[in-house]
């Protein structure tokens, strides 16, 4: 997908705005023609070669027609090929007439491919579509790119520097020598620069002009002049390899420093995962001692809400598919917290001070979960979308950092500090902490504690759902989410320090980072590994994890 | 004690009663041919696995409509091996000795499948495996339907050398013996092209894998030396779905940096916003996108059956080549004795869904095509290489020294891994 958020010339580039944007653009069109005279010579041509795309059996036929457009250089074929990258460039069988499509449900309407007017509609079995696979995508790309060179948007003109950067080509210096000398926005003028410099690499001009595109390509810095820059130190002439190399060494240099950067940025986002998921374990195994291996589970139903609310919006909604999270979360809380709730007062509040039992029993309440979400929801995988303020990425110089993970690192810190809030300045904190701390003492003065732990128990799971609305947008919603999750969680709560919030939060980032920083050394594999070494002998040393409760209670 | 003594009676009788009732469901249905299904329902692999039981059951009462075979009905055994390894071996004996069956559908791991050869062989009973795999076993007693590495990995490497002018590999997988195996076989093959150490990056993730942060990275970095470069990945299951996630939010695209998958197929991208995707590759030897007469007439069938939403996929196809081939070497044969059917296989053809005909070899795997499909925006595969001629399944790989000289045939040799620089047959240990 391009990362633009304007990336096409035409009035298609946003498939949900509204027809009657396209049927005013496309009257102010013949409005325009009307008066500017006849159509014009040059769009018979053009419309001719497109008509082409009929006869194209063989992904060779399209390339060999591709490029004719290209030779044709009208700028009114780059929404024609757009649209073909993009797969809506389509045939009618009944009269190989090529069509621009749009809209996703029968009958799909047919736009003319050089006006864009409407010409009519059809069923989606009367079209076929063209072909075309990678190498062709890489075509259009080039193509357009050529094409958009003068477009009037700075964002195209931006992309197509990126195209003609990234698959540079030498025969296209004199036209960017002219584009440069033109081009008013000095962002877009420094691309061109920078791709003019690439493309003089895998050019046979002159020396000295090598180096100073080297200079320029130095200067640009990051991953991507790496490819070019190593290409032009395998250069006969000694002085470019020379200079090439010397570049190497200063970008790759600044990358380093950048990668550092990132490997802390890939930990947090580890951390904040862990923290999300253990935080519910925290109270219901760090503060209530119940040993819950249903936890996991809980995670999962948060999941399968969050499925549950988008399948809805989809249906009946699509409107509010960027709300669903939202409309979700609280959802969730409620779904798994009564979950919780029925369990605590159906089985745990049975097995306080038997632990082995209470583990048995919470497994066998996993399993159970399990296949009830098997056999309601299927054993497959369900597809939850993310909403768009959740997709992509974003660069801070060499770091990037994607929506997703940055949403879940915020969304993890906030539901760590209110449920510090909740349980150190509520009332409901107040008495969670003072029966688990002195039963007798707290039901003495009045409290009800086994309803306190009923609801612990349910804040707790609550707290697991809500991480698995989160959870939901990484990984895959499936019976078997919560396993993945369960032991990492019981390993971040017992690291971090039984009963205290502050461990779990220390506990998961400490873990996150050092199993980034672990991993591009020792493999996937093995930085797990290391990791449940280093807890081990970690907790040979302070058996109550990093932050051990102090006092009295720790005792009873 | 005394109560533990009433317990072990209560048991015992339990015991008694249920083997009795399946003697007599035994003598009760004894003119049917039994069909069983040995497939997950429960546990990790159902995701895979349960649409394999609903084809099965499919294909038998297609079968029955058609008027059974040998005069006979046949009837489906379906029993749940919960994704337990060991449990597989225990349900496929259950099957065989318990419910009699005549023929085995069944398993997707290569480990499961591993757990039940010693059954199958000690049973004398038929096993299909309707699932891509490693290669580098042949056994008497099972048949291979699904691609063996020279039917998947070698012909979509060598597009992307050919098509995509790749020149720099990475190689993922999930930790296991199958991508460890592939993987090895492929690096090996990879060499034998010219391809330098230096150019090829091999990764292995543990099972389930959820945060590619690193690896995504890891991947676009090593795309930065100035060669075209892809990724082939054997990555299992469930860690699919974020890896492409992460992918497509690291803003990879398949122009750029195409994967190739041999494990992600139409029921993996069905959890999946494959937009981002559009263009990344998959190697199989069936499409739901293939047009052909014989697949409309199936996926028709399915959906039918299960519901418009689902997809049909190559294991699928598998065990549809599978069971037909099953039904008429049982004709050619004229019993369902398990020698006589073993040694009717051997050149049994049946159409497949892509319009051609596939023959179940003497090494006991079948031609298949070889099928190079692009993630498509709605979920689906569009083809885009195709292998002229149906590419016979090589059980030992010619990429491996170890098991170069080694070659499979039942019917003139007899014997699974023959070295035919020795001359002498390796016997039953693989």
């Amino acid at each position: 997908m391009p990362a633009s958020p304007f990336p096409y010339d035409n009035p298609l580039d946003a498939p949900d705005r509204p027809m009657r944007l396209i049927l005013l653009l496309s009257g102010l069109m013949a409005l325009f023609m009307a008066v500017t005279g006849p159509v014009r010579a040059d769009e018979t041509e053009l419309r001719a070669v497109i008509a082409k795309f009929a006869e194209a059996k063989k992904f060779s036929d399209t390339e060999a027609v591709i490029e004719e457009i290209v030779s044709l250089g009208d700028t009114a074929a780059v929404t024609a090929l757009n649209e073909l990258s993009e797969g809506r460039l389509m045939v009618r069988d009944s009269d190989g007439e090529v069509f621009i499509i749009k809209g996703g449900k029968d009958p799909l309407a047919l736009l003319d491919p050089i006006t864009l007017e409407q010409v009519g509609t059809a069923a989606e079995s009367e079209l076929s579509k063209i072909k075309i696979k990678n190498s062709i995508r890489r075509m259009i790309a080039d193509a357009v790119s050529g094409l958009t060179l003068r477009a009037k948007d700075a964002h195209i003109r931006m992309e197509a520097a990126e195209t003609i950067f990234s698959r540079p080509d030498p025969e296209i210096i004199e036209t960017l020598d002219g584009v440069i000398a033109e081009e008013q926005d000095t962002g877009v003028r420094q691309a061109f620069i920078e791709a003019r410099a690439a493309a003089v690499l895998s050019s046979d001009m002159s020396d000295d002009a090598k180096i100073d595109a080297i200079d320029i390509l130095n200067a640009r810095g990051g991953r991507d002049v790496l490819p070019i820059l190593t290409t032009a130190s395998t250069s006969d002439a000694a002085a470019v390899a020379e200079a090439a190399k010397t570049a190497i060494a200063s970008v790759e240099e600044r990358l380093m420093f950048w990668s550092a950067g990132q490997n802390i940025w890939y930990g947090i986002s580890l951390g904040s995962v862990l923290l999300l998921a253990a935080i519910g374990l925290a109270i219901t195994f760090g503060v209530m001692g119940v040993i819950n291996m249903a936890h996991g589970e809980m995670v999962m139903l948060g999941a399968y809400t969050t499925f549950v609310v988008q399948e809805f919006i989809r249906n009946s909604a699509p409107g509010l598919f960027d709300y669903s999270l939202a409309i979700a979360l609280p959802l969730a809380f409620l779904v798994s917290g009564a979950a919780g709730l029925v369990m605590e007062r159906g089985i745990i509040r049975f097995l306080y001070g038997r632990p082995l039992e209470t583990l048995l029993a919470t497994w066998g309440v996993s399993l159970v979960l399990q296949q009830a979400v098997r056999t309601i929801f299927g054993p497959t995988n369900r597809e939850v979308g993310n909403p768009s303020w959740m997709s992509g990425s974003f660069e801070i110089g060499e770091l990037l950092i994607t929506t997703n993970r940055l949403w879940i690192v915020v969304f993890s810190l906030v539901v760590f500090a209110i449920l510090l809030l909740v349980l150190k300045r509520t009332r409901f904190g107040l008495q969670m902490r003072a029966v688990t701390q002195n039963r007798p003492m707290a039901s003495s003065m009045g409290i009800a504690t086994p309803w306190v732990d009923a609801f612990t128990f349910a804040l707790g799971s609550g707290i697991a759902g809500i991480a698995g609305v989160a959870l939901s947008q990484i990984d895959n919603v499936s019976p078997n989410l919560g396993q993945g999750y369960i032991i990492d969680s019981f390993m971040v709560v017992v690291f971090g320090g039984v009963g205290n919030l502050w461990g779990t939060l220390v506990g998961a980032l400490t873990l996150g980072v050092a199993n980034k920083f672990l991993e591009p050394y020792a493999g996937a594999v093995l930085a797990k590994i290391f990791i449940l070494v280093f807890i081990i002998l970690f907790i040979q040393k302070r058996p109550r994890g990093l932050f051990a409760l102090k006092g009295r209670s720790v005792e009873s | 004690m005394n109560f533990t003594r009433r317990k072990l009676t209560a048991a015992l009788a339990g015991a008694a009663f249920a083997v009795s009732s399946f003697a007599s469901v035994a003598t009760a249905q004894e003119d049917t041919i039994k069909v069983g299904i040995l497939h997950s329902l429960s546990g990790t692999m159902a995701i895979s696995e349960t649409t394999l039981k609903d084809v099965m059951e499919m294909l038998v009462d297609e079968q029955n409509a058609k008027g059974g075979r040998l005069g006979k009905k046949l009837e489906a055994v379906v029993v749940d091996p919960a994704s337990d390894w060991p449990l597989f071996a225990e349900k496929a004996r259950e099957l065989i000795t318990g419910d009699g069956v005549d023929v085995v559908f069944g398993c997707w791991t290569s480990v499961s499948r591993k757990s039940v050869l010693p059954v199958f062989e000690e049973l004398n009973s038929i096993l299909f495996y309707p699932v891509q795999y490693e290669g580098e076993e042949s056994q008497r007693n099972v048949f291979y339907t699904g691609a063996a590495p020279n039917q998947q990995a070698i012909p979509a490497v060598d597009y992307l050398m050919e098509e995509e002018g790749v020149e720099r590999w990475v190689l993922a997988g999930t930790d296991y013996v199958y991508p460890r195996t592939t993987n090895k076989i492929l690096e090996a093959y990879l060499k034998d092209k010219g391809v330098a150490e230096e150019d090829i990056m091999i990764n292995y993730t543990p099972f389930g894998h959820s945060d590619w942060q690193t690896i995504v990275a890891d991947i676009k970095a090593f795309g930065s030396a100035g060669k075209k470069t892809a990724v082939v990945s054997t990555i299992n299951g469930d860690a699919n779905v974020p890896f492409y996630k992460e992918l497509g939010n690291q803003g990879i695209e398949a122009s750029d940096i195409p994967v190739v998958a041999f494990s992600v197929g139409e029921e993996e991208l069905a959890g999946l916003d494959t937009a981002p995707l559009v263009g990344h590759l998959a190697a199989w030897n069936y499409f739901q996108s293939v047009d052909t007469p014989e697949n409309a007439e199936f996926i028709k069938a399915w959906k039918a059956r299960m519901g418009e939403d689902r997809v049909t996929n190559d294991p699928m196809e598998a065990h549809y080549i599978g069971f037909n081939m099953w039904v008429k070497a049982v004709e050619k044969a004229g019993t369902t004795d398990a020698d006589a059917v073993i040694d009717a296989l051997p050149g049994i053809e049946t159409p497949n869904l892509t319009g051609g005909v596939s023959t179940m070899l003497p090494n006991h795997h079948i031609t298949k095509p070889v099928l190079i499909g692009e993630i498509q925006a709605d979920g689906q595969f569009e083809v885009v290489s195709e292998t002229e001629d149906l590419v016979p399944g090589d059980a030992w790989s010619d990429f491996l020294p170890e098991s170069k000289p080694l070659k499979s045939d039942w019917v003139e040799l007899k014997c699974g891994n023959y070295n035919t620089e020795t001359e002498k047959c390796l016997g039953s240990s693989s």
